[in-house]
């Protein structure tokens, strides 16, 4: 391991951020901190997890994709944000690619994504 | 006027801030930097320290080299900088130099040789805007554009900026703050980019911009030999 990835590691080691574990196809809620002149709030943030990049460095990301209003949103968090309150699964999805991005061009009812029902988490 | 440092980039990483923030940083390291040599006032005229680090093979080190690493009893070195110093920050040869020389948030200038590019175009280059997309332009869309004038003056001045060899030369890039420093490891986190590729050696110096900050060590932050304190 290099130093860098081993720097990584240490950091993220240090934040001590407790991930679930979260696949592209899952529906998840964010808890985002969003600072208001002094106060802050966690606003929730509920969508299908459409990708994941970064793997195991600290600059891993994912991105949130729902409808809102009609109208497509998606948002791309850093995973090791301290920003970023929880992260929880709400639904787990069954899909066959790493990367949603078809979705973009579908509404409704092709835009649905199966249910993984017997969701075995990898090793 | 302290003496500065010699680094190694390793790479490039971020750091999440308990605010909220993320900081891109460049990772520097100091790799066993030594004081090689002296310059004083008495024998070359002027009052500096030469600094070697890193380490290099003893049989790919010329004889001279050698010589003048064993005058100083340290180690073959990979890279031997010097560093212009007033004559009360001299430091003694052999000194090992830490990471602990800079200060969390203090501001210093990195130079280091930038990443060749090879040959680039003038948009490139210069940031020249190119021609248009449309209206008749064939085939130049990225060219320069005029050179000139016409038959008075007759020629292309000297100097115009025009497409050729890009980067791969000595820049030096100023006012960077120091994040983070880890004094065990010889890691300095600094932020933004630093000129160069990662594995590249770069110069740390007092930013010349900014006033120095309170507390600095001075000569330096020196690792005390034999493990004492």
């Amino acid at each position: 391991m290099n130093l860098i990835a081993q720097l990584e590691a240490e950091q993220i080691a240090a934040l001590g951020k407790n991930i679930p574990d979260f696949r592209p196809g899952d529906t998840i809620r964010v808890g985002y901190k969003v600072t208001e002149g002094t106060r802050t709030r966690v606003q929730a943030y509920e969508g299908v997890c459409i990708a994941r990049k970064g793997g195991a460095t600290i600059s891993a990301s994912f991105t949130v994709r729902k409808i809102s209003f009609g109208e497509g949103v998606e948002r791309v968090f850093p995973l090791y944000s301290t920003n970023i309150e929880a992260i929880e699964v709400v639904r787990r999805g069954r899909v066959r690619r790493a990367k949603l991005y078809y979705l973009r061009d579908r509404r409704g009812k092709s835009a649905r994504i199966v249910e993984d029902t017997n969701y075995k988490a990898k090793a | 006027m302290r003496s500065g440092t010699i680094a190694k980039k390793l790479g490039m990483t971020r750091l999440f801030l308990e605010n909220g923030t993320q900081v891109p940083v460049t990772v520097l390291q100091l790799d066993s930097l030594q004081v090689v040599a002296q310059r004083t006032v008495e024998k070359d005229g002027y009052t500096a320290v030469q600094l070697g680090a890193g380490t290099a093979k003893a049989k790919n080190t010329t004889a001279a080299q050698r010589g003048h690493f064993a005058k100083a009893n340290v180690a073959p070195k990979r890279k031997v900088a010097e560093f212009r110093v007033t004559p009360d920050c001299l430091i003694e040869v052999g000194a090992e130099i830490t990471a602990d020389h800079y200060l969390t948030g203090q501001f210093v200038d990195i130079a280091g040789t930038s990443s060749g590019k090879g040959f680039a175009g003038a948009m490139k280059r210069h940031n020249f805007g190119g021609l248009r997309a449309s209206h008749g332009v064939s085939v130049s869309h990225r060219s320069h554009g005029s050179t000139g004038q016409c038959q008075d003056p007759g020629k292309v001045f000297k100097g115009k900026k025009m497409a050729g060899h890009m980067g791969a030369v000595r820049s030096t890039t100023q006012n960077l703050q120091v994040v983070r420093t880890d004094a065990e490891r010889g890691l300095l986190m600094i932020k933004g980019a630093v000129p160069g590729h990662a594995g590249g050696w770069v110069t740390i110096k007092d930013a010349v911009k900014k006033a120095a900050p309170e507390g600095l060590p001075i000569p330096a932050a020196v690792r005390a030999v034999g493990g004492e304190a």
